[in-house]
């Protein structure tokens, strides 16, 4: 399945990547051929097959429902690229912009 | 011998008689480090005076005669993906680069009461993506085989400091072969365990359904010595299986009796290196002459482990990469740029009246997570989050990642099948010896062709192990492959064993090699924190020390 440029465009926006021109170009180019290489998978047969999404049969592992000690506001603040004393703080979401 | 020659099962028995201390077995591999591998650069960080002052410690409990945990002051390296509390985890990627882990991942915390000496972070491909350790933001590993060629990947830097004598023991992860490939190219003895034997609380996620962690060492033996700490039950990550752990080492010794071996024609075929193939056979003839008996299983659904493997992971990747937002932690983009950018693009749509175009523009927050992540992430990273995204998107998501989904079950069911009538599976780890640095940069779809031997054990969650077995006219090792049933890390171990017992292939080290290329060992160790090239901080910002090699 070929893909466009104006395709790697969007998914570049739901990935939350900025492409750059050249960038958009040659990932055009790559994502195209891997993805050719990958209809191979087409010529299976997987009607009957159920999907195995995990290598284990392993579902609803539960723990208690108990109140146990978790990461502190400060040592989750720790690593933040900008904060204040309670916050993290991310740019201007409503009004202009 | 020399200390940093021998197997980390011999070191602990001098460790444990009181024949060696920490400080010295510790010291002698920070010697190496600190010679040889500026040109090596197998690791992103070494905090010599922590590790000694670890080793000191070790040794003053031996000496009052405190009980020790299983490593009893033996070295072990470890791959920058693995949360330390406190110390930068940067897994190789400048998004990553000033980030601190608040705690410890779980085989962390493992080795550190096990009493190992953590004596230094490995160089990887980014976010473990990559089979080449070029894609680290830091700078590719040397293989120290021949310094121009990769040392494999994901976990480069991993393999190489075992085989370069840096240290004895060293924790990797594989995804979909990234212990067993560098550990072939690298002629070290490196195994994927079941997906579950080993706790993934504190690794950073890469492919969450495949990603395990596992041990890197010279010898079998001393792999079974290595996972019989990292192994077991753990109620911080929910798939981690409650089995009791083997006495892997204990056991190692007794050989397979009437072990069948199975080989899969498939893997035989075209793309595989004459070379290869032919170290592959002999090591088959070897297990025959210790009572083997051989025969083919078919795995028809092997061709389809690439295509397969390459949608799943890069699915699990984009979901998981999703965190790197530059709000939470790690890099975020130049705001003030940003904001100006994202200004002079909003009046230039207005002047030209293109309200469609407008209409689309990022607002503040979409823009700074875009900017920060194209920053921070480079371009393998890039490649396989837009693959993830393209293939998990609306109208592609039931053709690529739900039909990968259900190939993965067939491939799970050859393997099933096959082990029905044999004991283990052996073939190559990898196509060809160890190749060029900056071959395959360009071209993405051979680079991911180089894993298809590997990738299937994880698709379908076994064990794996790659053991050496040749050595090719070039001077590069050559790796064989075992795969055994889920949970059967113990066969494995004595099946790598048996060979090892019976074969020196294992012992021969490139360390010879390297001093014939490097300058002359320094003897004497410095006792500081700095290393040829790269001064640490173990308490400061990583941001200037980790600078690519120039």
């Amino acid at each position: 399945m070929a893909i466009s440029r104006e395709q790697i465009e969007k998914v570049s926006l739901l990935g939350r990547l900025l492409l750059s021109e050249e960038e958009l170009d040659k990932m055009t180019g790559q994502l195209g051929r891997i993805l050719g290489y990958v209809d191979l998978l087409a010529e299976v047969d997987t009607e009957q097959v159920e999907p195995m999404a995990h290598a284990l049969d392993v579902s609803d592992v539960f723990r208690d429902d108990e109140v146990r000690p978790s990461l502190d506001r400060e040592q989750a603040l720790a690593s933040a690229p900008n904060r204040d004393d309670e916050c993290y703080l991310v740019p201007a979401v409503l009004g202009e912009l | 011998m020399s200390l940093i020659d021998q197997t980390a099962t011999e070191l602990l028995a001098a460790l444990s008689s009181g024949r060696l201390s920490s400080v010295e077995v510790t010291g002698a591999f920070l010697d190496q480090i600190e010679s040889h591998d500026s040109k090596v650069r197998a690791f992103l960080r070494v905090d010599a005076e922590a590790a000694l002052a670890r080793a000191e410690q070790i040794d003053r409990h031996r000496k009052n005669g405190k009980p020790l945990g299983r490593l009893g002051g033996l070295p072990v390296a470890v791959k920058d993906l693995l949360c330390t509390a406190g110390e930068p985890t940067t897994c190789a990627s400048r998004i990553l680069e000033d980030f601190r882990s608040p705690y410890d991942a779980t085989v962390i915390a493992r080795l550190k009461a096990a009493d190992a000496v953590l004596i230094g972070r490995t160089n990887m491909d980014e976010f473990a993506m990559g089979g080449s350790c070029e894609s680290s933001a830091f700078g590719p590993t040397h293989n120290p085989w021949d310094l121009g060629r990769i040392p494999g990947g994901s976990s480069g830097g991993a393999a190489a400091c075992v085989a370069a004598g840096m240290a004895p023991l060293s924790v990797g992860t594989d995804t979909g072969g990234s212990i067993r490939c560098p550990a072939a190219l690298c002629g070290v003895t490196g195994m994927k365990p079941t997906y579950g034997r080993v706790s993934r609380y504190g690794l950073v996620a890469f492919a969450s359904s495949l990603d395990q962690i596992g041990p890197i060492a010279r010898t079998a033996e001393d792999a079974a010595l290595l996972l019989e700490v990292l192994a077991g039950h753990d109620p911080l990550d929910s798939t981690s299986i409650d089995l009791p752990v083997p006495r892997y080492s204990e056991t190692i010794g007794q050989p397979l009796e009437g072990l069948r071996i199975g080989l899969v024609p498939e893997h035989f075929g075209e793309g595989l290196d004459a070379e290869v193939e032919a170290a592959v056979r002999e090591a088959v003839r070897v297990y025959r002459s210790l009572g083997a008996a051989v025969s083919e299983v078919s795995m028809p659904h092997s061709k389809y482990a690439v295509a397969t493997y390459y949608i799943i992971a890069p699915c699990e990747a984009s979901s998981n990469l999703a965190r790197y937002d530059g709000v939470h932690y790690g890099y975020r983009t130049d705001q003030i740029q940003m904001m100006a950018e994202l200004e002079a693009q909003r009046k230039e749509l207005q002047q030209a009246g293109d309200d469609a175009a407008l209409e689309e523009l990022d607002n503040a927050l979409i823009r700074m997570y875009r900017r920060s992540r194209a920053e921070g992430f480079g371009p393998e990273v890039k490649r396989r989050i837009m693959l993830g995204t393209y293939a998990l998107s609306a109208g592609y998501y039931e053709a690529y990642y739900k039909k990968a989904l259900k190939v993965r079950r067939l491939i799970r069911q050859d393997f099933d099948r096959a082990f029905d009538g044999v004991d283990l599976i052996l073939g190559p780890v990898c196509p060809t010896p160890a190749y060029k640095i900056g071959e395959k940069v360009d071209d993405p779809l051979s680079m991911y062709l180089f894993d298809l031997y590997t990738v299937s054990t994880n698709l379908a969650g076994i064990g794996g192990i790659s053991i050496p077995c040749g050595i090719s006219s070039d001077g590069l090792p050559i790796g064989l492959h075992l795969q055994a049933p889920t949970f059967e890390e113990e066969r494995l171990l004595r099946g790598a064993h048996m060979f090892q017992k019976a074969t020196d292939w294992h012992l021969s080290s490139s360390f010879a090699h390297i001093s014939t290329v490097f300058e002359a060992v320094a003897r004497r160790f410095c006792w500081s924190v700095q290393r040829a090239g790269l001064a640490v901080d173990p308490l400061g910002p990583t941001r200037g020390a980790l600078s690519p090699p120039s």
